[in-house]
């Protein structure tokens, strides 16, 4: 593949500066020019056959932006007409909705006056999609913006976080009481939670992946099932086994377990997901350096997989946090701070802002709302979290992890020279084999496990001032011939990222 | 090629001592066809590792894997993290059953056909409340599935690409949003805004069965909005809200993998955009939209807070989305647990259980559908 790319770039080359040929006969030249092995330039994308190239029929017009302009002012013409004067219609959706369907008939009968019938259907379908597309943004940010903004009524009174309703009264104005037991009892049921999900999920996750047989996949099917089990369901079991059945009175703890219950389907199959995408060929390479399964497994199959697993786990604490209907059956209902999850009943932040809004008061309502604007800054915070460090897929490396890695190399490739060569005392003489390593080394100045982007990187920063260099290969046969035999082990490589 | 194989031939002849090797080298060479030829006609040049000297024929030593008691405590501790899992999902059902056992007992077959839910008088069956659910979670899917298909569209081939994976990401924190901040919004903003729309609806399509609402006067335009409120119709809106983003997310995916050779052959042809959508895009996509869908919908019977906070009970069939009154299973029992006891509390089991059930057989359909969609994409792995 980087072969062919390559040969295509020195035919570009040739035809320059041999413009009287012909094109086969170019490049034919090229194929006799091309060097044996290809180092493709340092971070070029790796161009797989179905990476998708930006291909998009050119008919965009200065005539669009006139049409479209066009329509939007039509469209809100006639909508203050109908809206203002002639009938008796009313409400902001109501004039949003008749609005875009006046837009979007007005800019198809615009842009039929110079389109065919296809063109025309295409423009419209394009414009549908992206005002839907903008639509269901607009109404993300209007929720959240929402209850933030009816948030503020309660959240501005600091003593909304450092106190709770243990002595105040649903009328009381919102300078009296807050939601400190919500936010204590979220924080100790999102940590019980997250202690038994994540080991329990990561384990099962790496199960999913490592062990071979139907019954690893007799259980990713039932995780898969489960991961839209209704919460009240998760919440039902807890409160049918651990309160009535074992008799434990309701508790932070009950809650927690139900919210894990919740999670671990989800945790799950999100780590699995990003677990499945580890390249087999790591893990062979571990096994064949000698590691054992769970070798591979803690030092290559996790870390590589890390930053996914870490937004799976943070994305899981999101939806878990926010799970209102487990904790209502679990929990029980309570005014006062309780630092002990393990009796008397606790509070989170979601069902405050359910019980809350229950009461038919301005004030309790907008507590409840402080109660829902301060568990969307926490949900909104962890998501930012988890995006930030991770979204990368496997084998995805940050420019720091790159750098490690190349420097690691480097260090390797000195150990190996300084063996070579008989530094160390403790190594055996040099035998044909080790031999044979030297002038692999020398000849290429690359090694196999390092990729193409880093190695042109590295040759800048010098390692690639290797004793000998190319010329020593040219003069040596032995190595020329190593070197010609590393070519059909290093090519593959080249296209692992 | 030729100093791997070498190597493997010499390794695979090396069986006794050197000698020996000499001696059945050639032999063996021509049995092994062209590839045994090669390293003959420049054998010379080969490098061939010396062969230890030892006694003959005795096989060499093999290292055993030092980690051979870590790997099966691992084995093991996976194998048994799997079971716990599945034995805690198993028991989810298992309990659930359990308890419904006594109510069921009671109702029998009525169960299935009762409306009422009385359980103090033995009066008490899920029609009502399941055709409830499946109509909440009908009018959710059909507000998402417009948003998602049209979002999945515009990620996948209209959004440029330096913005793709914003748009990823904020569909994706949608559906982190807590359900108690839909329904919030839901009960307290929408219901306010959307009850025009509702008149609407009822007045000019008032004569289709599932539009009308009892109690309405079409002809006065500025007669009560309150038979419209806490309606199905609102609380599918919020569910639908709610759910575009998991379908949303799935039909992108599916999407996406539909082959960029077709792609260009399409507009090779001369195929508009919306014409390449069509042709290759949605038919590679079915999978994903069908799968994608019926998580939705799996999703939206299952949800609780956001319905119990719009929605005003009622316990009888109630098919007029737009009119108020609706119930679901998950609200009911949300509604009810804490004043049952006994013979009621086990009848929300059941219902509980009924619920699960549907669930389950929902999302089991949806994720064969979209595995079966997405054969071959793990193959590499």
């Amino acid at each position: 593949m980087s072969t062919a790319t390559n040969a295509s770039k020195a035919t570009k080359t040739s035809k320059a500066s041999k413009a009287s040929r012909t094109a086969q006969a170019a490049a034919t030249t090229a194929a006799v020019d091309a060097p044996l092995t290809t180092v493709p330039a340092v971070d070029a994308p790796v161009a797989g056959p179905d990476t998708r190239r930006k291909v998009r029929p050119a008919t965009f017009h200065e005539t669009d932006v006139l049409a479209l302009a066009g329509a939007a002012a039509c469209s809100a013409g006639l909508t203050w007409l109908l809206f203002e004067q002639f009938a008796p219609f009313s409400g902001f959706l109501g004039w949003v909705f008749v609005g875009w369907v006046l837009f979007v008939a007005a800019y198809a009968l615009l842009v039929s006056m110079d389109q065919e019938g296809q063109a025309v259907k295409d423009r419209v379908v394009a414009v549908v999609i992206h005002s839907i597309a903008f639509l269901l943004l607009l109404g993300l940010v209007f929720v959240i913006g929402y209850v933030l903004f009816r948030g503020i009524e309660a959240v501005r009174h600091l003593n909304f976080f450092t106190q709770d309703m243990s002595i105040t009264q649903p009328k009381d104005p919102l300078d009296r009481g807050g939601v400190l037991h919500g936010i204590i009892g979220t924080l100790w049921m999102i940590s019980i939670a997250l202690v038994i999900t994540v080991p329990l999920g990561l384990l099962t996750a790496v199960f999913l992946n490592e062990v071979r047989g139907p019954f690893p996949r007799f259980v990713r099917t039932i995780v898969e099932a489960m991961t839209a089990l209704p919460s009240v369901i998760a919440g039902l079991f807890i409160f049918s086994t651990y309160i009535l059945a074992f008799g434990f009175p309701k508790s932070g703890f009950a809650a927690a377990m139900a919210l894990s219950i919740m999670m671990l389907p989800i945790v799950i199959r999100a780590a699995d997901v990003v677990i499945r995408l580890v390249p087999g060929n790591l893990r062979e390479a571990s096994l064949a350096l000698g590691a054992g399964r769970w070798r591979t497994v803690l030092f290559v199959v996790l870390p590589t997989a890390r930053s996914g697993l870490a937004t799976a786990i943070i994305l899981g604490t999101a939806r878990g946090i926010g799970e209102t209907s487990p904790v209502l059956l679990t929990a029980g209902s309570t005014a006062l701070v309780n630092l002990n999850p393990l009796s008397g009943p606790m509070v989170s932040l979601p069902l405050l802002a359910f019980q809350m809004f229950q009461f038919p008061f301005e004030t309790m309502r907008a507590r409840s709302f402080g109660a829902a604007a301060t568990l969307l800054a926490l949900v909104l915070g962890l998501f930012i979290t988890a995006r930030s460090i991770g979204g990368r897929s496997a084998g995805d490396l940050t420019a720091r992890q790159r750098r490690h890695r190349q420097e690691q190399s480097a260090a390797d490739v000195e150990r190996y020279l300084a063996r070579a060569r008989g530094d160390w005392t403790d190594v055996p003489a040099a035998g044909a084999g080790v031999g044979a390593l030297v002038d692999m080394l020398r000849s290429g100045a690359r090694v196999p496990a390092r990729p193409p982007s880093v190695s042109a990187r590295g040759s800048r920063r010098g390692w690639g001032g290797l004793p000998g260099g190319r010329a020593s290969a040219d003069a040596d046969p032995g190595a020329a011939k190593a070197h010609e035999a590393k070519e059909p082990v290093d090519g593959p490589k080249e296209q692992t990222p | 090629m030729s100093v791997p194989h070498s190597t493997v031939i010499v390794v695979g002849s090396e069986q006794g001592s050197p000698a020996a090797c000499d001696e059945a080298g050639p032999r063996r060479d021509e049995e092994r066809g062209s590839t045994a030829m090669t390293v003959l006609a420049d054998g010379a040049d080969t490098v061939t590792p010396e062969v230890p000297v030892g006694p003959d024929d005795r096989p060499r030593v093999v290292i055993q894997g030092t980690d051979d008691r870590g790997d099966t405590i691992f084995n093991r501790l996976a194998i048994s993290s799997g079971s716990i899992v599945l034995a805690i999902m198993g028991l989810v059902g298992v309990f659930l059953t359990y308890r419904a056992v006594e109510a069921l007992g009671v109702a029998k077959f009525a169960f299935l056909t009762t409306q009422a839910w009385e359980p103090a008088s033995g009066e008490f069956g899920i029609a009502a409340v399941m055709f409830g659910t499946v109509l909440i979670g009908l009018t959710a899917v059909s507000f998402a599935i417009p948003l998602a298909v049209a979002t999945a569209l515009y990620i996948s081939e209209y959004a440029p690409r330096r913005l793709q994976r914003t748009f990823i990401q904020l569909v994706d924190l949608m559906a982190a949003v807590p359900s108690v901040v839909y329904g919030l919004w839901g009960a307290l903003w929408l219901e306010d805004h959307v009850t025009g729309l509702s008149r609407w609806i009822a007045t000019y399509f008032g004569w289709f069965p599932l539009f009308a609402v009892d109690g309405a006067d079409p002809a006065d335009p500025l007669s009560s909005v309150t038979v419209y409120t806490a309606s199905t119709f609102i609380a599918g809106m919020v569910v639908g809200m709610m759910i575009t983003p998991v379908i949303s997310s799935i039909m992108r995916e599916a999407f996406m993998q539909a082959p960029a050779g077709e792609r260009e052959g399409a507009f090779a042809l001369g195929a508009t955009t919306w014409g390449m959508i069509r042709a290759v895009v949605l038919p590679y996509g079915r999978g994903g939209i069908i799968g994608g869908t019926m998580l939705g919908l799996g999703r939206a019977l299952g949800e609780t807070i956001a319905v119990y906070m719009i929605i005003s009970p009622v316990f009888t069939i109630q098919y007029h989305v737009l009119q108020t009154g609706g119930i679901s299973v998950s609200a009911l029992i949300a509604l009810r647990y804490g004043e049952s006891q006994g013979l009621a509390l086990s009848a929300l089991f059941a219902a509980g259980l009924a619920l699960f059930t549907m669930t389950l057989i929902v999302n089991f359909l949806a994720s064969m559908v979209v595995a079966r969609s997405r054969s071959g994409a793990g193959a590499e792995a």
